[in-house]
């Protein structure tokens, strides 16, 4: 009898059930740490040798499966987390690809830098970030992040490293920007910072009774902030569809603040981690997940538009402005064993109303609302992938059940053709659900095929390849 | 000397991954979850019938066997009926240990991930009387039936143990509960399946990982064919497929089936030896 093999040359205790953000999708892969660039080097050559796919991952926290690649090798990015250089006097930064934005905000914010474009959690990765080209509530000013990086550089399928900037190999910079990780993998990035004033931001908060003068709020005031947000009641129905309330927010101009040296302190700018002082908030989420349902989120949905009623303006340090989604730790596990989704749906300004009303009506007719929807306000960008339009955006956040799956399913369907029929656009780094024909209608062939082009280029075995990327573009 | 040939000890069919790309699937979404899972001995019978009732219950398969037409035929009526890929075949030796470990990762990269384990290819080849012995027929029962089994949930079990994830089923047989006078061979093998998934379940379950023996009595399949005497209780094999299935969800540890048998078994253990040596069944 011939010699029993009983290990394989990749360890199998290198297995690993991964999941997204929302807890509702879940992939088994090949995990591979990775520390250095060669280490992605020997990564890719193992694949190769064993006939697997590659999947870079960060933190591992979009919501869909862009991070994930059931059955083949996950390079685990974050701990390739090291910050190379830091100029606080032109606030250029470079840093590894497996950087959060937290390293880069704690890094920066002391000598009175910010970074330009950050998302709703500081826990998100560059590399990350660049992949999908995240925006932030000020996308109207200031564009996604990918408008702010200097330069990048990245490894190529076959192991060449490739420097790109908006000069130099330019088509590969509007395209690696928003590849979803599928033409190269991040290694550094140089980012320009954003010079602040003080550690705090001036926000104006006031209410909005229906989904017209949410949207109209939002595009008259949205020039004269840095950033604005608006929180939508997803329960409200009739005359109040839509209505909601509006956080608006400008930076500090010098002077001010008659203390920035205090406010930009990183004490100042910690997210407390108990409530009122005492409750530890890692456990509020055991104490949300009652509410979680149709007639809780009603209650908190109302309660808050209620609370909200009064026009008022106060001062709020950057890091609880923007990350409001680490303000209560794992809360997305108060949504039970089926986990949560995001649908976020961007709309052109003349079609927005219309198609929003029509969805949010679809979610109360069929049962399904949403628990939690946010605006934004938008405009496009020259990225290949680009999810934005000159309009808005709406995220709207479900609850999976065994049972909801399939009606909801068919809901998000029917989401899909209002808004490619309203000529909008869908974001791949939350929706999870998008099929290859909803894409190649908004996106369009010629994207498309620029795409898979550079992708044949980069490429040209496909050793890069995404539960995401067999999804969207299989 | 009784003459029974099983479909895995057939030595005339070619052992090949299937060539070319692998075929496509369709992805799991959250709102359309696929769980993946591996049959090993899934050809016809037991395996064939739990290849259906889990493609219906939205499992993505892998179907393992040796006997390719009948693979390539059972895939093809689940891909027809459920009008999606739910199956891909993959004709195997289980006594071919060496070629596990490439299989396994070919087979976990096809399906993208993988859930649930079902092993139960199994032999019987009985000695032909309770005066004869045969050396050859034992050692194939023990390399498929135990052998291969380590083969395949060794490597998986380590998978599953890191993954902290994961469901392994090993097909059992009442005959592993007591060593009888018709077929030490078979009794044998099935008794070590049955102490080696204990000792899985011992290992995994801090890991989150279920561990289910399942011993079936007689089923109305091929291997009925190899029993000698009377078959009381036999059932068909969807009937025991569906038992399976539902301790499955359940993430039960054994089951009998049909559940009459464990009580007969609780007796039949607990006959004193000296009663249990005079008898000739």
């Amino acid at each position: 009898m011939s010699k029993v093999i009983t290990t394989m040359s990749l360890p199998l205790s290198t297995f690993a059930q991964l999941e997204n953000f929302g807890h509702s999708l879940k992939a088994s892969s090949y995990r591979i740490c990775i520390k250095k660039t060669e280490d992605i080097w020997e990564a890719f050559e193992l694949a190769k040798k064993l006939g697997l796919k590659v999947t870079a991952r960060g933190t591992g926290i979009s919501y869909n499966d862009v991070s994930l690649n059931g059955g083949g090798i996950l390079l685990d990015m974050s701990g390739m987390n090291q910050l190379l250089e830091w100029d606080s006097s032109s606030g250029v930064i470079r840093c590894e690809s497996g950087v959060t934005l937290q390293q880069l905000w704690r890094c920066v914010e002391p000598e009175g830098w910010w970074p330009p474009v950050v998302s709703g959690t500081m826990k998100t990765t560059l590399g990350g970030c660049l992949s999908t080209n995240i925006h932030g509530k000020n996308n109207f000013q200031v564009g996604p992040i990918g408008e702010h990086v200097l330069e990048f550089t990245a490894m190529l399928a076959n192991g060449a490293l490739i420097t790109c900037s908006p000069k130099e190999n330019s088509d590969l910079f509007h395209a690696m920007i928003s590849g979803l990780g599928m033409l190269g993998i991040f290694t550094s990035i140089t980012l320009k910072m954003k010079r602040i004033h003080s550690g705090l931001l001036s926000v104006d908060a006031w209410h909005v009774p229906n989904l017209n003068r949410h949207l109209s709020d939002i595009c008259e005031n949205a020039p004269h902030y840095d950033y604005i947000v608006g929180w939508l009641d997803t329960t409200a129905r009739g005359d109040s569809l839509g209505r909601g309330q509006i956080h608006a927010a400008r930076q500090l101009e010098e002077g001010e603040d008659p203390n920035p040296q205090k406010t930009m302190q990183l004490d100042y700018q910690h997210l407390p981690d108990r409530l009122f002082g005492v409750m530890p908030k890692s456990l509020l989420h055991y104490f949300m997940n009652p509410f979680v349902n149709n007639l809780g989120m009603w209650g908190i949905n109302t309660a808050r538009y209620v609370a909200g009623l009064r026009r008022h303006t106060f001062r709020q340090s950057h890091a609880e402005f923007h990350f409001l989604l680490d303000y209560i730790p794992n809360w997305e596990r108060s949504f039970g064993r089926g986990g949560l989704i995001q649908y976020q749906s961007f709309l052109p300004k003349e079609t927005a109303e219309d198609a929003w009303r029509e969805m949010i009506g679809i979610s109360h007719q069929r049962g399904l609302p949403s628990y939690l929807g946010v605006t934004k306000r938008h405009r496009p960008d020259k990225f290949l992938l680009t999810h934005a339009v000159d309009g808005f955006s709406l995220a709207l956040d479900f609850k999976v059940t065994d049972k909801n799956r399939a009606t909801l399913s068919r809901m998000l369907q029917d989401f899909d053709n209002i808004v490619v029929k309203a000529g909008g656009r869908l974001y791949f780094a939350k929706n999870s659900e998008t099929s290859a024909e909803v894409a190649r209608t908004f996106l369009g062939e010629d994207t498309i095929g620029r795409f898979k082009e550079l992708k044949k280029r980069c490429d040209p075995d496909g050793l890069l390849e995404s539960d995401l990327y067999r999804r969207v573009f299989g | 000397m009784l003459e029974f040939t099983h479909p895995y000890l057939e030595d005339n069919v070619s052992d090949t991954i299937p060539a070319g790309d692998s075929p496509r699937l369709a992805i799991a979404t959250p709102l359309n979850p696929r769980r993946r899972g591996i049959i090993i001995g899934a050809s016809d019978g037991l395996g064939a019938e739990l290849a259906r009732l889990l493609a219906r219950e939205g499992y993505t398969l892998a179907l393992l066997a040796r006997r390719k037409e009948l693979l390539d035929s059972l895939s093809a009526e689940i891909n027809r009926t459920s009008n999606e890929q739910h199956a891909f075949a993959y004709p195997h030796n289980v006594a071919e240990y060496d070629k596990v470990p490439d299989l396994l990762r070919k087979i976990v990269s096809d399906l993208g991930g993988l859930d649930l384990v079902i092993f139960l290819a199994g032999v019987n080849y009985p000695p032909g009387g309770i005066d004869k012995y045969n050396f050859e027929n034992d050692r194939k029962m023990i390399e498929v039936n135990l052998i291969g089994a380590m083969a395949w949930l060794h490597p998986i079990s380590e998978m599953f143990q890191s993954a902290k994830a994961g469901q392994i089923v090993g097909i059992g047989s009442v005959a592993g509960d007591r060593g009888r006078v018709g077929n030490p061979g078979y009794n044998t093998s099935k008794a070590g399946l049955a102490t080696y998934l204990e000792a899985l379940r011992n290992r995994l379950t801090r890991h989150g990982v279920n561990v289910l023996t399942v011993k079936p009595g007689f089923l109305k399949t091929e291997m009925l064919k190899a029993a000698q005497g009377p078959t009381p209780f036999a059932i068909p094999p969807e009937k025991a497929a569906e038992d399976i299935l539902k301790a499955i969800k359940k993430r039960k540890q054994v089951i009998y089936t049909a559940s009459i048998w464990r009580w007969i078994m609780l007796a039949i253990q607990h006959t004193p030896s000296f009663i249990f040596r005079r008898l000739s069944f």
